[in-house]
């Protein structure tokens, strides 16, 4: 096993967190072939017990498939090697001590997760590869699921971090006088199912691109709320709109109606005008542009009763905090 | 005071993926059912204590970088819930007793509010 992908990962919390839904879909997707030691040692029947342990001492294994004139017949393993120790039969042939009936396999193409459960529901500790039921074409022990599972989990972390690496180098690597990125989102009314993905789609984005994650929670809350306004407010829904350039992330949220009759008491905090099945589900406190007003360095709420609404939000970040040119991760603390 | 601990003290039932619970340490507990309060109260990495159990409060778990939530009053998630948050890393705990009682025990354990 090779350890140093264990201390590789430590630093990717938020995808740490997401590996055991991935090593399951990981079990799906990687196929027996892929992970098994292929054209492994075989006996015959007539092999001598000390021959096997011979082979397994000097091979470092601890069982094999028995192949009888290319035709699969049993599976010898180091408890049978014990067991004829025990009874100081060692010159006799493989064939007295094999296991030959209630024989597993599983078949090259299968998903891993096919052999896991035999694993999992049997005693086996090895199982023969064959797609014809006679002639195996290897062997694979829940070591080799082990280290297939573990060295795919590196190559999808490894992948994630070109794909960071790229995006965090993407501002430097085009040339031109003012480069910006530009995400939009449609969000539906009443949508509560999908209402909040796209502030986490966002901050997603600007991890990736290397923002400071401080930066990336606040742009994260302004956009929710602005978000959830759309969701709980609108006739039609609305557009959010952000600008992410190296110095500065604007934020641009409009929509078509029924637009907000009174600004200076909808910025007064607790003031809502949600219904109280909204409430119940926790929103409409009345602190939505307070709290965005906290997380923005600018901020600028214009809308006309019956026309609709637009709300934009700037955030400034300096030399150190900025975007997609190589800043590293500095956050200290809890 | 770390997740392992407080699972087991509070009898809590886990309806996402296990983890290594012993080896996250919330920074610190919040409590509230009003979704904008949490965010502008709830510090990051903490731990959240709330009644709501709908898909939105992972949103804003996740946007907040919260270590948990802790439903209680036995509100259940729905499957869509507990996929999101499995989805997002975040973990969800669920207990039949009072937001009242899960606070009172989370202090006495040594969490407090920042």
């Amino acid at each position: 096993m090779d350890t140093s992908s264990t201390d590789d990962y430590r630093d990717l919390t938020d995808l740490e967190a997401d590996q055991i839904t991935r090593l399951e879909e990981l079990a799906y997707e990687i196929k027996v072939q892929e992970v098994m030691t292929p054209d492994p040692v075989t006996v015959t029947p007539e092999t001598s017990m000390n021959a096997v342990l011979e082979l397994f001492r000097s091979r470092r294994i601890t069982g094999a498939p028995v192949v009888d004139e290319g035709r699969f017949v049993g599976i010898i393993s180091i408890e049978d090697l014990i067991r004829s120790l025990i009874k100081g039969d060692l010159e006799a042939p493989c064939s007295r001590f094999m296991t030959s009936t209630n024989l597993i396999t599983v078949r090259p193409g299968e998903p891993l997760v096919e052999a896991l459960k035999v694993f999992v529901n049997s005693r086996v500790g090895r199982l023969p590869v064959t797609e014809d039921g006679q002639t195996v074409v290897g062997i694979l022990t829940k070591g080799d699921i082990t280290r297939g599972l573990l060295s795919a989990l590196k190559r999808d972390i490894q992948a994630e971090e070109m794909r960071r690496y790229r995006a965090r180098h993407l501002f430097e690597d085009i040339k031109s006088d003012r480069t910006s990125l530009i995400l939009r989102y449609n969000i539906q009314p009443r949508d509560f199912i999908h209402g909040g993905e796209a502030s986490s789609h966002i901050k997603r984005a600007l991890v990736r691109l290397g923002a400071n994650p401080q930066v990336a929670r606040r742009t994260g809350i302004a956009v929710y709320e602005a978000e959830m306004n759309l969701v709980i407010h609108t006739t039609d829904g609305g557009v959010i709109r952000v600008e992410i350039e190296p110095h500065q992330i604007s934020m641009d949220v409009y929509d078509y109606g029924p637009g907000i009759k009174d600004i200076q008491q909808a910025m007064q905090p607790g003031f809502s005008t949600a219904s109280e099945e909204i409430r119940a589900l926790g929103f409409g406190a009345g602190m939505g542009l307070i709290n965005i007003s906290r997380c923005v360095d600018e901020m600028n709420l214009e809308s006309t009763w019956g026309k609709g609404t637009r709300l934009r939000m700037k955030i400034f970040l300096n030399d150190e905090e900025a975007v997609g040119e190589g800043y590293q991760l500095k956050e200290t603390g809890t | 005071m770390n997740l392992a601990q407080i699972i087991k003290e509070l009898d809590l039932s886990v309806v996402t993926h296990p983890q290594d619970f012993a080896s996250i340490e919330p920074s610190c507990g919040y409590a509230s059912d009003l979704l904008s309060c949490v965010m502008s109260g709830a510090q990051h990495h903490g731990l959240w204590v709330t009644l709501q159990a709908h898909a939105n409060i992972i949103a804003v778990a996740a946007l907040l970088d919260l270590c948990g939530i802790i439903i209680t009053e036995g509100a259940a998630p729905d499957a869509a819930t507990i996929a999101k948050a499995n989805e997002e890393g975040i973990n969800l705990f669920t207990t039949p007793r009072s937001t009242f009682w899960v606070v009172g025990r989370l202090w006495e354990l040594g969490l407090r509010d920042r």
